[in-house]
């Protein structure tokens, strides 16, 4: 059993309005960079850079994250999971940076990501925007700019599905198998 | 992709083509993390890695270590000539005492070619294989994969010429399976004392005259030769193997025009390579140091993510498993 949380046209009204809240609190948009973790938050940076470029016309920085290294499960892990590129193009000191990723469950990708901007440069303010929001935080990590809420069980599975991998573009929200 | 399932890197030839080309795509993301104003990750933090080089080594252990530093794990090392190998103590009791430290991986080099896959057998720690004799030396083949690939783009269909002391040269035989399996054209070439025939069985050309074959060649790797080796007479001298098989700027004209030259180190400026070729714009000597760090990662990042069962080793204490490969080169 499948239900959808947001379809293709939710998911684009989201953007749009985070697009909007990020501009209410950021007045120098040059200043700002946003990083997707690998690798759908990759494509949702992407889009929202899209976005702030179309309402303001200016091109922000856009970065790409693994966080593999940093995760608090690798020796937990029956074999190290494949690396991907790290491709941050500029220097992140002094920079508004905004963690861009799908879905917000436990906190620890967060935290994994934090650690590794860190070792990057010194940002001047880190910040968060996920397109779902599906709470059970194991960590004290709270978003700054949230698609959609979606009250979970802890056992359910929140997909999401972007057409630049996935050949779909929606959330949906079913009983793990 | 692939995942990686092994617990120890042994050698290239039990390598399939997609575990080099994984091995490969991460050497590529470890790089750009010695590309980082703080080249440190911590994805071995807590973990243990021993480097053992019971054979003198100075580039190898200095680039392994820096690999198990910027990946956070701890380190111990071991030399030759202090360890109580001189003490009599066989490798593999040697390789259990430091497991009994719980050491996750053991980095090792021995004179004797299959002592890493002898002591693979004997402990759960991972074991990689720094050079064993004159059987393989996996991670400098990989890192001349990498280079290559890096600096052309591809590795199949690529003319690949290794000229040298192939007899004795553990790089050799790595480069050699590794180029293979990813499609490159191989030929081995030096004066036939020092390049077994037996090794066209392999599937790989041989030559014993390098003008020959460098018109036609992509890249070419000069392997040192081994000056202590001389004394055996494989070479009637220096001046005449630099004659028919050194590079120096006169036989490069022969060469195409982006002729790729590389060599694993130390050079003996003026026996192998020129001095000019050797600094020459041609020459990726150096990045293939450079590049051996973060293939060195790669490796230690992948063994060390295999934690095999607490079950005992496979094999019983004191089996001797050596290379099929070492008694069809001789």
């Amino acid at each position: 059993m499948k239900s959808v949380i947001l379809d293709a046209e939710g998911v684009r009204r989201a953007f749009i309005r985070i697009a909007h809240e990020i501009l209410e609190r950021h007045r120098i948009i040059e200043n700002i960079a946003l990083v997707g973790i690998r690798s759908r938050g990759v494509f949702l940076a992407q889009r929202l850079a899209a976005n702030l470029k179309e309402l303001t016309g200016k091109a922000v920085l856009v970065g790409a994250l693994d966080i593999t290294l940093y995760r608090d499960d690798l020796s937990m892990l029956a074999a190290n999971p494949i690396i991907r590129a790290t491709e941050i193009p500029f220097d992140l000191t002094g920079k508004q940076v905004i963690i861009v990723d799908d879905v917000l469950f436990t906190g620890r990708t967060i935290r994994a990501a934090m650690d590794a901007l860190i070792d990057l440069g010194r940002p001047e303010a880190i910040e968060l925007a996920v397109l779902i929001d599906r709470g059970h935080r194991e960590l004290p990590i709270r978003a700054d700019y949230i698609g959609k809420n979606v009250p979970t069980a802890r056992q359910e599975l929140v997909q999401v599905r972007l057409t630049e991998i996935d050949h779909a573009e929606e959330v949906t929200l079913g009983e793990k198998l | 992709m692939a995942a990686w399932t092994r617990k120890d890197l042994l050698s290239l030839e039990e390598l399939s083509k997609e575990e080099l080309l994984l091995l490969l795509d991460q050497a590529k993301a470890f790089k750009e993390i010695s590309l980082r104003p703080i080249k440190k990750v911590p994805a071995l933090r807590g973990r243990t890695v021993a480097l053992c080089f019971l054979e003198p080594s100075t580039r190898t252990r200095a680039s392994f270590e820096l690999a198990a530093k910027r990946l956070s794990a701890d380190l111990l090392s071991f030399q030759g000539n202090s360890s109580s190998i001189t003490k009599g103590e066989s490798v593999v009791d040697t390789a259990r005492n430091i497991e009994a430290m719980r050491v996750d991986v053991i980095v090792l080099r021995h004179n004797t070619s299959g002592t890493p896959a002898q002591v693979a057998h004997a402990v759960k720690a991972s074991i990689i294989n720094a050079g064993d004799g004159s059987h393989e030396h996996p991670t400098q083949g990989l890192i001349d994969l990498f280079t290559i690939q890096e600096k052309k783009g591809r590795i199949e269909g690529l003319n690949v010429v290794i000229v040298g002391d192939i007899l004795h040269s553990r790089v050799a035989r790595s480069d050699l399976w590794g180029l293979m399996k990813l499609g490159a054209k191989v030929t081995l070439c030096g004066p036939p004392t020092l390049v077994p025939s037996a090794m066209e069985q392999l599937g790989a050309k041989i030559s014993y005259r390098l003008d020959d074959v460098l018109p036609k060649a992509d890249v070419v790797i000069a392997l040192r030769l081994q000056l202590e080796r001389q004394q055996e007479k494989y070479i009637p001298s220096f001046r005449e193997y630099t004659r028919l098989y050194g590079i120096d700027s006169d036989r490069l004209k022969k060469a195409k025009p982006d002729l790729t030259i590389m060599h694993p180190g130390p050079v003996n400026r003026g026996l192998e390579l020129s001095s000019e070729v050797a600094d020459g714009p041609q020459s990726v000597i150096l990045d293939q140091v450079t590049n051996g760090i973060a293939v060195r990662m790669a490796a230690l990042y992948l063994v060390a993510g295999i934690h095999p069962a607490d079950e005992e080793p496979v094999s019983e204490p004191g089996r001797i498993d050596l290379p099929v490969r070492e008694k069809q080169v001789r």
